[in-house]
């Protein structure tokens, strides 16, 4: 096996993020292609996989991994296998099929992180490979190809009688820019069978006109073959839109289906020859083969079409889309960000204006509401194109949970809905990991196995759900099971006895169920594999948090749990309550703040050791002021005269004292690392509509900052 | 291409112009200098919201046309009295380089500005080691007519000397 990362003749290292991209995409289409060939065989979704497979060995050659490209070139085989209709599909090839998904993937990943793969598992998923390979072919001529030599032919013989085909390629004036060589194709051609080729230079203009870097000339060739069409086409796949490619067999014999292109019209067909001729010697530029593709319906080679119709659609199928770097697009969310707060400058300088009157006032406010709602349309279509559907997220359920139910023993049924739910890019590649941990534990913990479900009476395949839903401006994930539930008893024992919570504590049954969240928390009896280690579940909460969203889990006993995670739809904006303190302006996170509420007399207390207390709900909730910890002049000092605003993190609550609460807006997040660095308990600043900037306050980095100087006051003191 | 080449020298050359011109400004009485090619813009007293938590002479940040930029007051960096903001007190707008590819952007506060002085690297003087308030910030000294220049190392100034003092406040928070 060759080395990763082999040394290519050409710089093409740019284009490597984008072939990798289109790898980890390409994957992932086989695996869920694969996933649902379980189900009932459809040829077109085999093709599906064939071309996914295809393109990644294509581009692991052009890049030199042929380490990949060889891999891939054996599944290919069994893939064609299958689509030929040669091979019935079966359980067996498709966990092939899936494993050797896995290590291609490894593969990949190993070229960004320039770890080699494991060899011995590619090997011997190879062998495997070939083995199966062979056990069908065995009444063919033809025997799998030994290892290392697989190189873009496919092995000859396999598609019957030898013919004689008649090839005519005008690749087009983009040919060599686009990086193909005609004369790499004609080699390929070669290695097919016994070929003669002829140039036609009749589309060359005058030497004025010539433009060297341009591909002028087409190429008429006779191939004599056992190789059928699609073996020959796949030569060309590389070649561009532009090219026209025609593949008549000169031999209808044997094969009916060859009857209706035959070699005259194909040769006739395109309207370029003409055109060559009427250009010839008046200097203009090069004739241009119209960018039509030969196979379009109703043209006769209508039966080949079919091949090349087929390799060609996932291309119409993405036109409707461009891939942009996600910079550009932040780009542009940062400029509309300004546009926002330039526009809420305006309409504040607009309402001074109609207070002043003038004829013109009215004029002018209408022409800023309308900017305002344009502004605003503005915004949120800008926003909306970092948004993706939830389903790239849950897209690596279906196979998970099959692996993890077939090792457990367990029969689960996997609903998806709402898989369409837009959500932010950076909000889906951090719910990931969450989503697997929670999927896990809910089938190692969650469901019972088919014996125990049959022993409560319920149907022995287990059902779980996940599902996705826009709500009040946030996205909520559900994944629901129907097992066991949560065991209450179990979990309160375990609290008492890690001190999380104590004996005389009264818990409703919502908070004995939210205490798997706390850290160290685990009742499995067994440690597996899956879950269980007691690191997991405050993990998970923490990550959610950390993406300002809550997470919260349901029960009810012998029917089952539901975890809700509720999330910010994106990360560059935020629903922000403004908040007075001195002279200073601050924004809370909305969706931590619990209540807001003014201190009655009695209710707030001194105590030594732990700052001022307020009696909420009745527990004890520590009052932060936020001046003191801010260093903020010239704010409220009686507490009777603010405002508390509770807010909660980490379960806990905790009493935030301001002195007034000035109302709710969207506020756009801007870091303060870019120029300056992270502070604590502050977790960002927005720019507000009068132009001054306001930070954005950290909650749970507060509350620790908090916690910090209530334990250390004489050092801080000592220090500023 | 012969125009993109010429763009190139004219733009090499500005820059070899430019490496010799440093904007000057007061403090205190006297006269610093920053290589004008670090600086972005001249920007009037605007105010400032504070940072909780930060190094004295961080006065706060700003909206810089979008951008948050923090505020760093040189008076109290370099210790000297406080003055009061008068009319000619302004924010000098820096681009420095952070030393690991990236570019930060701060802002800092002045007495007033100068002009704009053309000084040969070889009538740039070391500064005399051992004083007491240089904090290896300075990149040299300077005469201009009669006037002696201080000139500012402002990467130094401002990725070591000031954001160092911020992550040391940190880590005494921390």
């Amino acid at each position: 096996m060759e080395a990763v990362g082999r040394p290519m003749s050409m710089d093409l290292s740019e284009f490597l993020d984008v072939f990798l991209e289109e790898c980890f995409e390409g994957l992932e289409v086989m695996e869920s292609g694969l996933l649902n060939l379980d189900a009932g065989t459809d040829l077109e979704e085999v093709n599906t996989i064939f071309r996914a497979a295809h393109s990644i060995k294509g581009g692991s050659a052009a890049f030199g991994f042929n380490h990949i490209s060889e891999f891939t070139h054996v599944m290919e085989t069994l893939l064609d296998q299958l689509r030929s209709g040669k091979r019935p599909v079966d359980q067996g090839s498709v966990d092939l099929l899936l494993a050797s998904v896995d290590v291609l993937r490894e593969m990949v990943e190993g070229l960004k992180t320039d770890e080699a793969p494991d060899d011995d598992r590619v090997a011997g998923l190879r062998k495997k490979l070939e083995a199966v390979i062979a056990s069908e072919l065995e009444s063919g001529e033809a025997s799998p190809e030994p290892a290392g030599t697989c190189r873009d032919t496919e092995s000859p013989g396999s598609e019957g009688p030898v013919r004689h085909w008649r090839i005519r390629l005008v690749p087009g004036k983009e040919m060599f820019r686009e990086g193909n060589d005609p004369l790499a194709l004609i080699r390929e051609l070669k290695k097919l069978g016994e070929l003669t080729v002829e140039t036609r230079a009749d589309g060359l203009p005058a030497l004025a006109g010539l433009d060297p870097a341009s591909c002028h000339l087409s190429w008429e060739a006779r191939l004599t073959t056992a190789a059928g069409e699609d073996e020959i086409r796949e030569i060309f796949a590389w070649l561009g839109e532009e090219a026209v490619v025609e593949i008549a067999s000169g031999e209808a014999s044997g094969h009916g289906r060859e009857a209706q292109a035959g070699p005259e019209e194909a040769v006739t067909e395109p309207a370029a020859p003409a055109s060559d001729v009427e250009s010839k010697g008046t200097g203009t530029p090069p004739p241009v083969p119209e960018p039509e593709s030969p196979p379009e319906p109703g043209k006769p080679a209508t039966k080949k079409a079919n091949g090349l119709k087929a390799v060609k659609s996932p291309a119409n199928r993405e036109s409707g889309s461009i891939r942009v770097s996600i910079e550009k697009v932040d780009l542009l969310i940062n400029l509309v960000g300004e546009l926002v707060i330039t526009q809420s400058m305006l309409n504040q300088v607009g309402a001074d204006i109609l207070q002043e009157g003038g004829p013109r006032a009215e004029a002018l406010l209408n022409g800023l509401a309308q900017l305002e709602r344009n502004t605003r349309e503005l915004q949120e279509n800008v926003l909306q194109i970092r948004m993706l559907p939830i389903s790239f997220a849950f897209n690596r359920f279906p196979r998970l949970v099959r692996d993890i139910s077939n090792s457990l023993g367990k029969k689960v049924e996997l609903v998806l809905t709402g898989e369409q739910t837009e959500v932010d890019k950076t909000v889906l590649e951090k719910i990931g990991d969450p989503l697997v941990h929670l999927v896990r534990n809910a089938l190692d913990h969650g469901l019972e196995t088919p014996e125990a479900r049959r022993a409560a009476g319920k149907a022995e395949q287990g059902r779980l759900e996940l599902s996705a839903q826009h709500e009040s401006g946030n996205i909520v994930i559900r994944i629901s099971d129907d097992g066991a539930g949560l065991n209450r008893e179990k979990i309160l024992r375990k609290a008492i006895e890690k001190g999380l919570v104590s004996e005389k504590d009264e818990l409703s049954d919502e908070r004995i169920d939210n205490l798997i969240f706390q850290p160290g928390f685990s009742t499995a009896d067994k440690v597996s594999d899956l879950s269980g280690r007691g690191v997991g579940m405050d993990v998970v909460k923490r990550n959610i948090n950390d993406l300002g969203g809550t997470v919260n889990i349901h029960s009810e006993p012998g029917k089952g749990s539901t975890v809700t995670i509720r999330l910010p739809l994106t990360l560059a904006i935020l629903d922000g309550q403004l908040a007075r303190v001195g002279g200073e302006t601050y924004i809370l996170p909305l969706i931590s703040i619990v209540e807001s509420l003014q201190i009655k007399p009695g209710n707030a207390k001194s105590v030594t050791g732990c700052g001022e207390v307020y009696r909420f709900r009745g527990e004890y909730i520590p009052i932060i002021r936020l001046d003191r910890l801010f260093g903020v002049r010239g704010a409220t000092e009686d507490l009777y005269k603010g405002l508390l605003v509770v807010v909660e993190t980490e379960g806990r609550h905790t009493g935030l004292f301001v002195d007034a609460l000035l109302g709710q807006q969207q506020v756009v997040i801007k870091s303060l690392e870019t120029n300056y660095r992270q502070l604590e308990g502050v977790s960002g600043a927005t720019i507000l509509g009068d132009g001054q900037v306001a930070l954005i306050l950290d909650i749970p980095g507060l509350v620790q900052l908090f916690h910090r100087q209530i334990h250390r006051p004489a050092e801080l003191a000592a220090v500023s | 291409m012969t125009t993109s080449n010429a763009f190139k020298i004219d733009s090499d050359l500005q820059a070899e112009l430019g490496a010799n011109q440093y904007l000057t400004f007061f403090l205190g009485g006297e006269e610093y200098g920053v290589n004008i090619l670090k600086v972005q813009e001249i920007k009037g007293w605007t105010d400032v919201t504070p940072m909780p938590n930060t190094p004295d002479p961080v006065l706060g940040v700003i909206n810089l046309r979008g951008t948050v930029v923090p505020i760093v007051e040189l008076r109290s960096y370099f210790n000297l009295p406080k003055a009061a903001r008068g009319a000619t007190t302004v924010i000098i707008v820096v681009k420095v380089e952070d030393g690991r590819g990236g570019t930060r952007t701060l802002g800092m506060v002045v007495d007033s500005v100068s002009e704009v002085h053309n000084i040969p690297g070889d009538e740039i003087q070391p500064p005399p080691i051992g004083e007491e308030n240089d904090r290896g910030v300075i990149e040299g000294l300077a005469t201009v007519g009669e006037r002696m220049i201080i000139l500012l190392d402002i990467d130094d100034l401002m990725i070591n000397g000031v954001l160092g003092l911020a992550r040391k406040t940190a880590e005494i928070h921390e």
